[in-house]
This record gives structure tokens, sequence and C-alpha cells, in this order.
């Protein structure tokens, strides 16, 4: 069933504190407050080439993350306040590869793969984004893995 | 974790600012009740007197692009001509609108209409003469019932041939009170 990309205002009003949230857990306020424009400007000048309107909050999660990334590199020293949890490297090209790799995937496994090991989200956060929960984000990425795996082949 | 106000306020401006946006309304005040009130690049496009905005945002949507936003600042322009409007300093507006929401027959129709001056009324049947479809006072009266702009375009202006105020998209008392605040009516 085709579902109806939705106004921007309905869609903004819908993610707005969820992206925020994201973006202060990984940013801290400051950043956070300058990553949150970004992500939302660059949704709306990618939104009319839209083509449904499903999965609009993986989509805007996505965005989220690859600003964080690019907010944490143009200020090293932000990435302190990652948390423990992030194995923060400087340059981390892997998501941009492994979207394109992903792209076969069915959008949920898709974005579970992606803001997974892209991004480095954590199920929680992934949970959240899908409108699902941790363990349904597991096991999204976990079979979206897999299914990449068979893809490649054995090597 | 909620968004600030401030921020909020600040994506919103930005968004305008940078020409991204399709349409951007506000909600804005005035004697007769809260307006929406919406821009398109091309010009004012909607004055709508449904309290409730979803489902005129999704129309507009619909009509003139997804990339539709609460953005209060490229409506302050119009904002500022209704305040003067409705305290009397303001008998013409001067803005430019965007009649996409209409179609051609009553583009020439509300072309007609936006003539009729401050203070003065018509009827369905003249604007019908007025528009080259002499006969056509019942489509008047429809175009006038769907005008997509009303006070900016007059159709409280317009009534029935035995000067009953007839109808109005936005309820006859709102009618009764533009032509009261213009001194059609005593």
């Amino acid at each position: 069933m085709e579902v109806v990309v939705p106004p921007f205002e309905s869609f903004y009003e819908e993610h707005k504190d969820a992206v925020f949230a994201f973006l202060r857990r990984r940013l801290g306020r400051t950043s956070a407050e300058d990553a949150f424009q970004d992500t939302f400007l660059r949704a709306l000048r990618a939104y009319d080439r839209l083509e449904h309107g499903r999965h609009l909050r993986a989509w805007i999660f996505t965005i989220a993350a690859r600003v964080a990334i690019d907010s944490s590199r143009r200020r090293p020293s932000d990435t302190l306040s990652l948390g423990d949890e992030g194995s923060v490297e400087d340059s981390r090209p892997a998501y941009a590869e492994l979207e394109h790799l992903a792209d076969e995937l069915p959008p949920t496994e898709r974005a579970a793969v992606v803001l997974r090991y892209g991004y480095d989200l954590e199920y929680e956060e992934i949970g959240t984004a899908l409108g699902s929960s941790a363990d349904a984000a597991r096991q999204a990425a976990s079979s979206g893995i897999r299914r990449l795996r068979r893809k490649e082949g054995p090597s | 974790m909620t968004v600030s106000h401030e921020l909020d306020a600040r994506f919103r401006e930005a968004a305008a600012d940078q020409g991204l946006l399709d349409v951007a309304y506000d909600l804005v005040d005035t004697p007769l009740g809260t307006l929406l009130v919406a821009g398109s690049r091309a010009g004012l496009c909607r004055i709508s007197y449904d309290p409730e905005p979803e489902r005129e945002v999704e129309r507009l949507a619909r009509v003139l692009g997804t990339r539709i936003l609460r953005s209060p600042k490229p409506v302050d322009e119009v904002r500022r001509q209704l305040d003067q409007y409705f305290d009397r300093q303001r008998h013409e507006f001067d803005v430019d609108v965007d009649l996409r929401l209409t179609a051609d027959f009553s583009r020439r129709v509300l072309e007609e209409l936006s003539k009729v001056p401050y203070g003065e009324t018509t009827t369905y049947g003249e604007l019908a003469a007025r528009s080259a479809r002499p006969r056509a006072a019942r489509a008047v009266g429809t175009v006038m019932n769907r005008n997509p702009i009303p006070i900016v375009l007059p159709c409280h202006r317009v009534v029935g041939a035995n000067g009953s105020l007839t109808g109005y998209g936005g309820g006859i008392e709102r009618k009764e009170a533009l032509l009261m605040l213009e001194g059609a009516l005593l």
C-alpha cells in the first residue's frame, strides 16, 4: 500500500524531540542545537524527492547520525561527550560504504544495519528510530547481516 | 528531552530564509477569530477561517508541495496589513496572490472580485457579467464559497440581487462584521 509523504510540518513535529534527544546524547547541548538545525534542513532539502512516507523515522535518524559524525569530526574535543559507548575513531568512513552495500536489504533491516554498524547507534536508539524495541532492532540488524553474508557468498 | 522554543523558532526561520519551503503558514489573531494564513514563493495563497489547521495543511501540501512549515516571518507582511485593515487603517491589500488552488474559470472571477472597492458591494449576477459569463450567477456563488483567500479577495462584498447577504464561507456573521467594519452596512 502506498503511504503518502506527510506535510513536512507533521513530519517535523512528530520526530523533532526524539531527534534532538538523540543528538544531545551524542554531542552535548551546544553542538546538538546546531546539529538539530542542520539535520532538519538537510531533510527539508531532500523532502520533495521522497517517493513514499514509509520509514521516515529511520530516515531522519540516519541523517541525524551522519550530521553527528560530521559535527564531532569538526570538533575533536566534543568526542569526549560521546560517553563510554562508542569506540570513537577519528575517521569512520564505514557508513558510506555500508549504506551502499545495504541498499538492497528490506528497509527495516537496512536501517538497522546502517544505524548499528555504520553509525554505531545503540540498539535502544535504533529501536526508537524504527518505532520498535531494542530487541526488534537487534533482530533486524542480525538478519540484515546474515542476508548480506549470503549475498556476498563465502569468502 | 524536548526542543526548546528558541531552537524550534530558529529552525523554522532558517527553513524560510533558505528558500526551502513550498508553503509557509502561521496563525493570525483577528477580531473575526484566528485565521490560518499561508503563502508560497509566488504570494499569498490561502486564508482559512478553519481553526483546526491540520486538514488545511494537508490540502495545501497535496496541491502546492509537501515542504510546508509553520513559519511566522514570511507571513508577517500579510499579518501587518490585516491588522491595519481591522483597525480601519487600510482599504486595499498590497500583496501578490497565488491562485494555484483555484481552477481557471474561478481565477477569472476572483480577478474581477479583487476590483470591487472597499466599502461597496456588488451582486453575484453583476460579478458574473463582468467575468464574461452573464448567466453564471450561481457558479459565481460557488466560486465565492470556495474563495481560497477571503478578506483579501473580498467575497464578503458580494450580495444577493435583493441586497440579502445570502451566505459566506466563514459564516454569515463574519460577512456582516466585515461589511460593517467597512461601513457598507449600518
